[in-house]
């Protein structure tokens, strides 16, 4: 698998922020990777450093193999970004948008791909149709159609569905796929960590700036395999000690954490045994977000160890 | 350079379909200075032999040449950073000289138009002759892409619209209009006329009144010597903020 995007010991500061903290990260071409982590982790400056809008204090960044400084005019040919933020500009209709936005990369004749983008995206409809008078969500759906004017063969999305009804989040990640599946290679972070876990295949995780975690979805779901088992009793009180120590309390149900589905048995008939029979029970798989909040929750132990903060 | 292209076309767009408020209005501006200072000077001022009235209408050209190449650089730039449309520009592929040629050349372009509208409605009112048509013509272009230069450095530094003005109206405002617009510096006493001389507006306003007369404070050589030098050194100094990414690219 040949390398799409290629960051390498990528630091930058703002004043007193280390906002990344030398991230290494390598992307295939073809992939549709996730980048996760806590607001502030360093998400969007690790992507506007790829876009070029964000200037590394060091490191190196390679898009398709052209470095994003000194070869920045193929690099951006290869890059389709779409902002965070709902930006747009208010003197133009939507055609008018995505027509400049091709001449800005050096295409003349666009309209037919602009077609296609806008019907994919149901924004025909609102073709000459000023910027201003689109909703919050049309406008967010023309900030996709510019970033593919030019067929990027690198498409980044930063959290492109914060703030997005269902039913355009449905009808982009539609979309998202169909070009993923035609080759297109495909970075996303988004804090909806359920989309992360169906589409991505690989996932980083940041936080303040660093990589804490980086892996398959499907091995990141495994290494942090729990069983979270619920489950409501009566006469807490007679429970033993050992057993309360593994448990957690919330609203009124007992919280267990285990990490395989064999502990579920004994567990089970040390609480009958102790005496409190249990009225109501439920067990759920792991999903990302218990990975999330385990992986955040190891790094702030380590960086604690670290800071000689032990507590 | 076809990302220029549509750069350009798009700051041209971006002033054209506003054109009562960006070329129209500027005109009438400047219409109602002449119709005033004419109506309580013509019979009292002349000046190298020129009437009062004919005098002022290279000047009033000239200030709203410097003023709309200003206005239209920095309220695009300021207003695409505000908004956060400025991003769109720099994603592309687009280089600091593409980037400067296109932002300069629509603010030139607004400028002359008003210039030109500013010479059409002028016309009623001051027969003028056209001596030197092609410094005219010289004048009136370096004077926009020096105005556009200054205005892609106000764009940029400001952060605010107010900071904007500031520099509009601190230091613009002043600058044009204590250039001789209104009047000849010789009219005025000998330290005024020096000061004036520093001033690099004058040269634009005197060379171009040059253009329209054949008569001019400094010769015109000397303005144009000036008014390049000023465009190089403006120019010069745009480029190297686009270059490191000055408040653009962090
Ligand atoms: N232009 C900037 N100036 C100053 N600080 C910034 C700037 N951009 C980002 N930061 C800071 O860098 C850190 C990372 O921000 P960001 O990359 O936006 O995080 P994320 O996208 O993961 O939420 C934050 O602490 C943020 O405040
Ligand atoms: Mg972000």
């Amino acid at each position: 698998m040949s390398v799409a995007v290629s960051i390498q010991r990528v630091a930058k500061r703002f004043g007193s922020v280390q906002a990344l903290d030398g991230v290494c990260l390598e992307i295939g071409e073809g992939e549709f990777f996730g980048l996760l982590g806590p607001n502030g982790a360093g998400k969007t400056t690790l992507i506007s450093c790829l876009a070029g809008l964000v200037r590394p204090d060091s490191g190196q960044i390679g898009v398709k193999g052209f470095d994003v400084q000194d070869d920045y005019r193929q690099a951006r040919r290869q890059l389709g970004v779409v902002p965070q933020e709902l930006v747009f500009d208010p003197f133009f209709t939507v055609r008018e948008t995505l027509r400049i936005q091709s001449g800005y990369f050096g295409l003349r004749r666009n309209d037919d791909w602009i077609d296609e983008i806008l019907e994919n995206l149901d924004l025909a409809a609102k073709a000459e149709t000023n910027m201003r008078r689109l909703s919050g969500g049309m406008k967010r759906r023309v900030l996709v159609a510019q970033a593919l004017v030019h067929r990027p063969p690198v498409i980044v999305l930063d959290e492109p569905t914060a703030g997005v009804d269902v039913e355009l989040r449905q009808g982009l990640w539609q979309f998202v796929r169909r070009l993923n599946g035609d080759g297109h290679t495909v970075i996303l972070t988004t804090h909806y960590l359920e989309e992360a876990e169906a589409l991505c295949e690989r996932i980083a995780m940041l936080k303040q700036g660093r990589v804490v975690a980086l892996d398959s979805t499907r091995n990141l779901l495994e290494r942090f395999s729990v069983h979270k088992l619920s489950l409501r009793a009566e006469a807490l009180e007679r429970l033993p000690e050992a057993i309360t120590r593994r448990a957690s309390f919330c609203e009124g149900y007992l919280n267990f954490h285990l990490g395989h589905v064999d502990e579920v048995e004994p567990l089970l008939a040390a609480i009958r045994q102790a005496g409190c029979p249990i009225r109501e029970m439920r067990m759920n798989a792991t999903d990302l977000e218990d990975v999330f909040i385990e992986v955040m929750r190891g790094q702030d132990e380590s960086l604690a160890e670290e800071a000689g903060d032990v507590r | 350079m076809s990302g220029f292209r549509t750069l350009l076309y798009k700051e041209v767009l971006r002033f054209w379909k506003v054109a009562i408020q960006t070329v129209a209005a500027p005109v009438v501006t400047a219409l109602l200075y002449l119709l005033i200072f004419s109506h309580v000077l013509e019979n009292r001022v002349e000046i190298n032999n020129v009437r009062y009235t004919a005098f002022l209408v290279p000047g009033l050209i000239m200030m709203s040449v410097l003023q709309n190449a200003f206005a239209n650089s920095s309220s695009s730039l300021i207003g695409a950073k505000m908004n956060g449309s400025l991003i769109f520009v720099l994603l592309p592929p687009i280089s600091y000289g593409e980037f400067f040629l296109a932002y300069v050349g629509a603010a030139m372009l607004r400028g002359m138009m008003v210039g030109l509208g500013v010479l059409l409605v002028t016309a009623w009112f001051a027969p003028l002759q056209f001596v030197a048509p092609w410094w005219i013509l010289a004048f009136a272009l370096i004077g926009g892409g020096i105005m556009g230069s200054l205005g892609m450095i106000a764009g940029i530094w400001a952060e605010k619209f107010d900071q904007l003005s500031a520099f509009q109206n601190f230091l613009i405002l002043p600058l044009t209009m204590l250039s001789g617009v209104f009047y000849s510096i010789h009219s005025l006493p000998p330290f005024w006329q020096r000061v004036s001389h520093l001033n690099p507006f004058f040269y634009l306003i005197d060379g171009l009144r040059y253009g329209f007369f054949g008569v001019s404070d400094v010769s015109p050589l000397i303005s144009l010597a000036v008014s390049g030098l000023a465009f190089l050194v403006v120019g010069a100094w745009t480029l190297a903020l686009l270059r490191k990414g000055y408040k653009l690219r962090y």
